[in-house]
């Protein structure tokens, strides 16, 4: 790469040449205020907030959008150029409202730290504030237009990074609003529900339906048993909503401030993870066999099975039939558990503590029904526990660690990576290797499928067989794969698939960025990955089917997998959706 | 002459893919948009959905392209369109009173459309035509030197001609 002198503040510096004066100033240490930008998605320069004075240059310029040129001289920081920046920023807030205290992401706002960042202290000019209904209409996401600064990070997320196209800029001026197409109700529109433009909003315009105020008195009624489980990349998140460092295991953490919560019984989505890996190789082994279609999909990420649902109809076949670990889990609160405590279940409030906004919208799905009931009353994401844990005034970091519940408590480390993109496939392979040879897998950790690269391939020998495997993260990836597939069917015979950057870790339900970090931080999403990784490698059992508690549930109540109990109750079907505003499957795959 | 909507459709897929054959056809959305209009004389959603499977654009983007422009109609408009020019020589010489006496005589609000389909009333700046102020339009039309009696009978003579 080619080096050019360049001068930033009046000091002289090399840098590479071909990138912006952002990228150069970052590499150097200045870090320029900025809104619109995310080093994800395509640069839109729609804010302003990164402005600096270039020598020569007539105008401010936007730093993520301006390359770097030899003796280029830069100003970050002047007076001039701090009262411009400033004016830019009250100018966003001037029709912003002002209602931060009730004001659900008070605290951990972005556009509050970077008004108090740009030393906004007054307001000198008063807007005209927006008045639009909030759209309530999605089980998983609430849209409040009044709060959107029109950075337009959702929209540039939801098509280049998910490939969903959810969103876009309607109207004009003023009247700006990020909207569905036909400003359709969200429910209706093709968004998956995967949170990430939660993830990616510097404000409340996008927050997930929160269902804490609705599971208070549910708590109070001394006549239900409370019963909650928890994801596996919840433990992994949920310190840094308590200001602790990102990959941090809370896992006993949460098992004890849910029991000073409340809850009866605490259990481990591991489990049922476990439980889903014993269903999901077995169908497998099936498929091998001849009896389904393959490559076998996995089915545990919901926003991957509303997407798969409405722009890969013709990969239905393909989708593992297995519910998800939460709503298996469900399955089995209300049965076989229900059943041990001898209560009926319909008395038990089934809650599940989730990374994940789409499971909301999982588990209201009426196919996953039980009984006539769902397996799951509630899905209350990390971020929405953490504030639980917060305002029922439990120390959270210094809290003694306590077990899970029995039986459905203990899980192998296979079960724990599920929460990070390619541990459902490593997971499964673990348990279909030895249940397909007889014989002791002897490398249990894959390391090929592991890591944050977009489509990852990998294969193991099971009895000279040859299993080629695929592994996609983030919906976007998913359309190239599937594209893939398309191409050549024979391709491979396993493919695993999360709606997420990253998996369940990356979740549109994982707490805020804090202030020293930015939305999707891969440096984040790995140190999550890596808390599971460590806690596999910390148990003796690291396959599913060597977990007892999960030998004793098929002696007690399935018999065996794929067992006409087991299909009666952890397994559904998928069916082909409309929805309007559709999205022609050849952009998908561009 | 009056064309099914099969007629339509066929003449808008026509002229989609012509513009296909062209390289980054995406970027003629606008004129595709133009074409739609013309044809129906509003953008539904099903044309836009329509156009959306052909020419691999997500509806969302179509969305903030029709209502970006003030051009694209998103409702169906009446058989005439009524623009009551409120520009400044029109405005002082009384189009306010002009608009009331409008709108009470149709029962619509400014960008409506009678439930019959028959009228639709909207506003605009500058005819150009000071002379006649105040001024309005019917479809290409123009009326000048306006009285509320004078419009009241112009709209009761269109409504005659209908019958």
């Amino acid at each position: 790469m080619k080096k050019i002198k360049i001068t930033i503040n009046d000091k002289p510096y090399e840098v590479d040449d071909g990138q912006t004066i952002m990228q150069a100033a970052d590499k150097l240490g200045f870090r320029i205020p900025r809104l619109c930008y995310h080093p994800k998605l395509s640069i839109e320069g729609a804010c302003r907030v990164c402005i600096v004075q270039v020598e020569g240059m007539r105008n401010y310029v936007a730093s993520c959008a301006y390359p770097v040129s030899g003796g280029m001289k830069i100003q970050t920081n002047t007076e001039e150029i701090r009262q411009a920046r400033r004016d830019i920023v009250e100018l966003i807030l001037d029709n912003h409202p002002e209602d931060c205290h009730t004001c659900e992401r008070d605290g951990v706002c972005e556009l509050q730290r970077l008004a108090h960042l740009t030393g906004m202290r007054h307001r000198h000019f008063e807007g005209e504030k927006k008045h639009y209904d909030k759209d309530l209409s999605s089980s998983s996401v609430v849209r409040d237009p009044n709060k959107c600064v029109l950075c337009g990070r959702c929209v540039r997320l939801c098509s280049e990074v998910q490939n969903v196209f959810a969103l876009g800029h309607a109207h004009r001026g003023f009247r700006t609003v990020v909207v569905p197409a036909y400003n359709m109700p969200f429910k209706d529109s093709v968004c998956t529900a995967c949170g990430q433009c939660i993830n990616v909003c510097p404000t409340a315009a996008f927050v997930e339906k929160n269902f804490t105020q609705e599971l208070y008195p549910k708590m109070g009624d001394t006549s239900l048993i409370k019963i909650a489980q928890v994801a596996p990349s919840v433990r992994a998140a949920i310190g840094e909503a308590f200001g602790l460092e990102p990959g941090r295991t809370m896992e006993l953490q949460t098992v004890a401030a849910l029991r000073r919560l409340g809850f009866d019984y605490v259990f481990d989505t591991q489990f049922s993870a476990d439980l889903t890996i014993m269903e999901e190789a077995s169908e497998f082994l099936e498929r091998l066999q001849g009896k389904g279609k393959l490559p076998m999909i996995t089915s545990c990420s919901s926003a991957w099975m509303k997407c798969v649902e409405q722009f890969h109809p013709d990969f239905l076949e393909n989708i593992s039939t297995c519910k998800s670990p939460m709503s298996m889990m469900g399955a089995i609160i209300r049965t076989y558990f229900a059943e041990k405590i001898k209560k009926r279940p319909e008395d038990i409030v089934s809650v599940a503590v989730m990374c994940c906004t789409a499971k909301k919208y999982e588990a209201a799905r009426p196919e996953l029904m039980v009984n006539g009931l769902p397996g799951v009353d509630m899905v209350i994401t990390t971020r929405e526990i953490a504030w639980m844990i917060k305002s029922a005034g439990i120390d959270f970091v210094n809290i003694k660690g306590e077990n899970f519940d029995e039986p459905l408590g203990l899980s192998s480390g296979a079960g724990a990576i599920f929460g990070t993109t390619g541990g459902v496939m490593e997971a499964a392979l673990r348990t279909a290797y030895e249940l397909y040879t007889g014989e002791t897998l002897m490398d249990i950790e894959i390391q090929d499928i592991r890591g944050l690269k977009g489509v990852k391939v990998g294969k193991v020998v099971m009895d000279g067989k040859e299993i080629r495997v695929a592994v996609a993260h983030g919906l976007g990836n998913a359309s190239k794969l599937l594209d893939e597939v398309r191409r050549d069917p024979n391709k491979y015979h396993f493919i695993e698939i999360m709606g997420c950057p990253g998996g369940c870790v990356g979740g549109g339900g994982q707490p805020y960025a804090g202030s020293n970090s930015i939305p999707l931080d891969e440096e984040c999403l790995k140190k999550r990955a890596e808390a599971l990784y460590g806690l596999d490698r910390s148990k003796t059992i690291r396959r599913s089917h060597q977990n007892p508690d999960i030998q004793r549930i098929y002696k007690e109540f399935l018999g065996r997998p794929l067992s006409a109990t087991a299909h009666r109750i952890l397994h559904t079907h998928y069916q082909a959706k409309k929805p309007c505003g559709i999205i022609p499957r050849e952009l998908q795959v561009r | 002459m009056i064309q099914t909507d099969d007629v339509k459709l066929t003449e808008l897929k026509n002229f989609m893919a012509e513009i296909k054959k062209r390289e980054r056809s995406e970027s003629q959305l606008i004129a595709i948009l133009h074409k739609a209009q013309e044809l129906y004389g509003y953008l539904g959603n099903d044309v836009m959905d329509e156009i959306a499977a052909t020419m691999n654009i997500p509806t969302a983007h179509i969305w903030g392209v029709a209502t970006f422009y003030h051009y694209f109609n998103l409702k169906p408009k009446g058989k005439h369109v009524i623009s009551v020019c409120l520009g400044t020589a029109c405005y002082v010489k009384g189009a306010a009173q002009i608009l009331e006496t409008i709108k009470k005589e149709l029962k619509i609000a400014i960008g409506e459309t009678t439930q019959d389909r028959f009228f639709t009333l909207e506003e605009t700046r500058c005819l150009g035509t000071c002379g006649l102020a105040p001024v309005m339009m019917i479809d290409d039309k123009v009326y000048g030197n306006l009285t509320s009696k004078k419009v009241v009978e112009i709209l009761h003579s269109l409504a005659h001609e209908h019958e």
